[in-house]
């Protein structure tokens, strides 16, 4: 699409509604940005000249006879190395006082990866965190959402993660996110020194909630900027997924479209996938990384929106308050990481899928002992033998507020299997038995 | 000439387009975007107006923009060399396409035209033939690839010229056909097909009654999955779908397989095409991409091609079936497939099904299986698809339209639990839910007398039943407490535990333990089954826990070890002297 030389000014809007508005013009063509009383807008339905606006800030205030001028080009974000260190809104510009960006203007939400150019990802993101490192450990490239109550400390875990991963460039896109939850990651980040590699384009909840649909391609746009470009490990944090798709079903919604399970889109899964699927490990070296947080309702996961996501990402973490050390820990049932099968016993120590699974199946007696205690039942040698490891293996290592290296976490597992169990309880491969097994 | 038309609507994918003559259904069309040419298919017609979706982006798409139809429905081509390849769903060959990010508008050839291929007429001048008879074969890796009369040729021709031995292009002329009418036709070792078509140039469609092999004990023990049949797998995520279909894709006993990654994540298809290079087929010795196919529509790419891509996967399937071969061809996910039909349903907007799916979502799955079969061909030789299609149950609630209508089509069910994928017991299929309707079948039955061994299903039926009762008597000691109930409770719980972890739970990632061959399953079935049917001795109920878990530990070692090496030997004994020391009174059980 070529930018225009002179711009038409239309002044007859036909229809209004909350988030869309139409007029008649020529020439003007799909998804092309627009503004509408001087508001963003983008086109998102032709009708020959009848021509839907979707208006990002809302159509409040806006009279039938408002101007309308279409901008010849779709969304936009200028790109260059002096992205790093600067917070922008959700159309790219800025909202530090800083300069204007000079530099290559891109369109956002490009193709995708052509399938057989990407690498497999291999290299491995410590977090220091035991439940993600030995349980569910996260490789470049993955793309992994924290499945959350809003009541849960997921932004504080997603800043830890975020400043231990070693990432050349991390970009920030909050969608909804309350100004608190804005304020503390931007005191965190300077804390840590980390503002020069810190990319944030910001929709905070004082802001209209359809321009949050731009965040994640404005982020994601960066990324492949740095990642493709400057074959940078780039590490894309979204919060909250959950606001996003909120933002789709009411443009949907104003669109007369036909919703489908819990009044989201029919194109819902589409729709995320575009967005995730942007995560990848580039034959060049550069990576993209998504961790993002998708609040539930409740936990309940049967909802379209974490339904959905769980079906795109690769795996999904939970977090769960245990009364009984009284932290909150990384779920080891529920969560999970796809990837890292890619790396465990390869990059890390070999005994690691091993004592990982013996620990969850272990912890998984606890959990049925625990019922049984609950249920007023006696409980077994075993069982009282597999609720005390419970306590310490969540303590020691569950916890999120741990922060040691991976060959301390399986030494760490070792001992506690020694303590409380026989090598018949454990059943590890024999080899590894012999190696790690500690009396 | 063809009809040409001029976009006069956007929504999304969805174009409309005025035309100025006749259109088809389901017709292909180009929409010329500043020369950029985009593929759409014909979706509906109403008057002048046609309704098409987009296989591509429809960014800067203006009312106005000219549209070429080519007069025929989406197709692919068929023909010596698509073996190995990775194919996007619309046949576009993934390796030749330019550049990091998939460009739209790119289309690339299916089959290389400047390769040349070692022909052997296997008809003379003279012979007759009809659709789908082989006159030619070409050596295509290991495969004696059959070069077939084109499906679509009406009755009986006679052969008047056939190329000598020797090699030649797949675009080159290798035989003419004259008809009863005198009509020549001349032929080529390509040819191309619609995908929405069946390939039935076949005598007949038989009864499946061969087990088709995954390596997968939970599968070909207890449910198992025929030659030509059709099964499916609902799970919620993270149960362990791809991983289950990816073991099937890597030990299954079939000539050929087809992959067809269908709107699910391109990091799992990234595996298949860094592993499958790598991996040693145990059939053929050479490397598992041999065998396979890859038709390639990951999450992100254009959601119209993501419908299109089961069915150019099934013909691809079909075609290879015609030259008696046995493929296998497995689809992840189907429910995205139907997600692309509600998505354009949804636009058009049709009065919804439930769940907002197209009304006719039943039919059009129903048809989609009915593809897969056991086929007579017109020689006399038999070829087959199996097909296995996982779903993605919202919710993982079972009752969804796409797991209803999948239920109603396909044979077998392999249910995967939460529970199970909880625990951590992989592959997490329910022993329980699942099903496979092919041990109903009489044929079945005494296939497995004749090549495992007499009563075969009779053993597999016992399997089950204590499998059930394994859990009611786990129900009655949750609900009643540990020592409330009697102790064959415990001894009945634990023997279904054994197998559970022996025969049902499988580490796909262990390099012995991933796949096991049917003399080996048969091995451990009969070996369980013979401590579940012995009687032991205990004094309590911890002593039957403490018990079991050693059996199933020497179990577990025993599955990591090499079948009958010295060292799975030595804990086969060592699980007889185990069993011995508790051998007492008691009541046998099964």
């Amino acid at each position: 699409m070529k930018a225009r030389a002179f711009q038409k000014i239309y002044t007859h809007i036909e229809n209004i509604t909350k988030a869309t508005c139409t007029v008649r013009a020529d020439g003007v063509h799909n998804e092309e940005m627009a503004l509408v009383a001087g508001r963003p807008a983008q086109v998102v339905k032709i009708d020959r000249d009848r021509i839907t606006l979707q208006v990002f800030p809302g159509t409040q205030g806006i009279p039938t006879d408002a101007e309308v001028v279409f901008l010849g080009r779709p969304p936009v974000l200028t790109v260059s190395p002096d992205l790093k260190g600067r917070f922008f809104n959700a159309y790219g510009a800025p909202i530090d006082n800083g300069p204007a960006i000079e530099g290559e203007e891109r369109e956002i939400g490009g193709p995708s990866v052509n399938p057989v150019r990407r690498k497999q990802p291999s290299e491995l993101i410590a977090t220091g965190i035991a439940g993600i490192d030995l349980n569910n450990t996260i490789v470049t490239g993955q793309k992994i959402p924290f499945f959350a109550d809003p009541d849960q400390p997921f932004n504080q875990v997603m800043c830890n993660v975020a400043l231990r991963a070693r990432a050349d460039v991390i970009i920030l896109g909050g969608m909804g996110m309350s100004n608190d939850d804005y304020l503390y990651y931007r005191t965190m980040f300077e804390n840590a020194g980390a503002l020069d590699r810190i990319i944030c384009f910001m929709n905070t909840t004082e802001d209209p909630p359809v321009e949050r649909l731009l965040v994640p391609d404005m982020c994601l746009t960066a990324a492949e900027y740095f990642a493709v470009e400057h074959r940078a490990k780039v590490l894309v944090l979204l919060s909250d997924m959950t606001l996003y798709a909120d933002a789709l079903s009411i443009v949907s919604n104003r669109m007369d479209r036909i919703p489908s399970k819990d009044s989201m889109p029919g194109s819902l899964y589409s729709d995320l996938a575009k967005i995730y699927e942007k995560a990848a490990q580039f034959p060049d070296g550069g990576s993209i990384t998504i961790i993002a947080v998708t609040t539930l309702s409740g936990g309940d996961i049967t909802h379209a929106i974490p339904d959905n996501t769980g079906y795109i990402t690769e795996g999904q973490l939970y977090l769960r308050r245990d009364t009984d050390i009284g932290k909150v820990i990384i779920d080891p049932f529920r969560s999970l990481s796809r990837l890292k099968q890619l790396v465990i016993g390869k990059k890390t120590r070999e005994d690691h899928p091993q004592v990982m699974n013996a620990c969850v199946r272990l912890y998984a007696d606890a959990a049925a002992a625990k019922t049984k205690l609950e249920n007023g039942f006696d409980l077994s040698d075993y069982d009282k033998r597999a609720l005390e490891f419970a306590r310490e293996y969540s303590r020691e290592l569950l916890a999120i507020d741990i922060n040691i290296d991976n060959d301390t976490m399986l030494d760490t597992a070792w001992r506690l299997f020694g303590k409380y169990f026989t090598r018949d309880e454990v059943a590890i491969k024999q080899e590894l038995m012999e190696r790690y097994w500690k009396e | 000439m063809s009809t040409k038309g001029t976009v006069v609507g956007i929504v999304a994918n969805l174009v409309t387009i005025e035309v100025d003559g006749p259109v088809a259904q389901n017709e292909i069309c180009y929409i010329d975007l500043h020369g950029t040419k985009l593929m759409a298919e014909v979706i509906k017609i109403a008057g002048t107006q046609v309704y098409a979706q987009v296989f591509e982006s429809t960014r800067g798409l203006y009312t106005g923009c000219a549209v070429a139809f080519t007069g025929h429905m989406l197709e692919v081509t068929l023909g010596p060399g698509m073996l190995s390849k990775s194919y996007d769903g619309l046949q576009n060959d993934l390796y030749l396409m330019s550049g990091v990010f998939l460009n739209r508008g790119e289309y690339t050839a299916a089959l290389d035209s400047s390769a040349r291929w070692e022909f052997t007429p296997l008809v003379e001048v003279g012979d007759e033939v009809r659709a789908a008879d082989w006159i030619g074969e070409v050596p295509e890796g290991w495969i004696r690839h059959k070069i077939m009369v084109p499906f679509d040729y009406p009755g009986i021709g006679r052969i008047t010229s056939i190329a000598p031995k020797g090699t030649y292009r797949v675009t080159d002329r290798i035989a003419v056909v004259v008809d009863a009418e005198g009509n020549e036709r001349e032929l080529t070792m390509s040819m191309r097909w619609p995908v929405k078509v069946e390939i039935k140039g076949y005598a007949s469609k038989l009864r499946p009654f061969k087990i088709l092999e995954t390596g997968v004990r939970a599968i070909d023990i207890l449910n198992p999955m025929m030659e030509g049949g059709t099964g499916f797998i609902p799970g919620p995520f993270g149960c362990g779908k791809t991983v289950l279909q990816h073991a099937i894709s890597k030990n299954a006993e079939a000539d050929l397989i087809v992959l067809v990654a269908c709107g699910e994540r391109a990091n799992e298809v990234v595996e298949i095409f860094v592993e499958f290079p790598e991996l040693d087929d145990p059939r053929t010795g050479r490397k598992l991409i041999e065998r396979t196919i890859i038709v390639c529509n990951t999450s992100n790419m254009p959601v119209a091609a993501r419908e299109a891509s089961v069915y150019t996967g099934m013909t691809i399937a079909e075609y290879y079936r015609m030259m008696g071969l046995k493929v296998l061809l497995l689809a992840d996910s189907t429910s995205r497939w139907a997600q692309a039909l509600r998505e354009m349903s949804n636009r058009m907007e049709e009065l919804p099904g439930p769940d907002a799916f197209p009304m006719d979502l039943t039919a059009i799955i129903a048809n989609f299986y009915a593809r897969a079969g056991f086929v007579q061909l017109n020689n006399g030789q038999s070829g087959s698809i199996t097909f296995i299609g996982t779903v993605s149950p919202a919710g993982g609630n079972l009752k969804e339209p796409v797991t209803e209508a999948t239920k109603k089509a396909a044979r077998a069910f392999y249910a995967l639990s939460q529970a199970r994928a909880d625990s951590k017991r992989y592959p997490a299929i329910d022993p329980i839910d699942s099903y496979s309707k092919y041990l109903e079948y009489q044929e079945v039955v005494d296939y497995f007398d004749a090549t495992i061994e007499p009563g075969w299903v009779g053993k597999v039926m016992r399997l089950k039943d204590m499998l059930l009762r394994g859990k009611e008597a786990r129900d009655q000691i949750n609900i009643l407490g540990d020592d409330s109930v009697p102790l064959e409770y415990h001894i009945t719980y634990h023997k279904a535990e054994v197998i559970d972890f022996t025969l049902l739970q499988q580490d796909a990632f262990d390099a012995i333990d991933a796949s096991t061959p049917i003399k080996r399953q048969q091995y451990m079935v009969n070996k369980v089954l013979d401590v579940c049917s012995r009687s032991f001795a205990f004094d309590n109920f911890e002593e039957v826990g403490a018990f079991f878990r050693r059996i199933i530990n020497i179990f577990r070692q025993m599955n990591y070890q090499e079948f009958m090496s010295e060292r799975f030997r030595q804990l086969e004994a060592q699980l007889e002297t185990v069993m011995q020391e508790r051998e007492g009174r008691g009541v046998p059980e099964g």
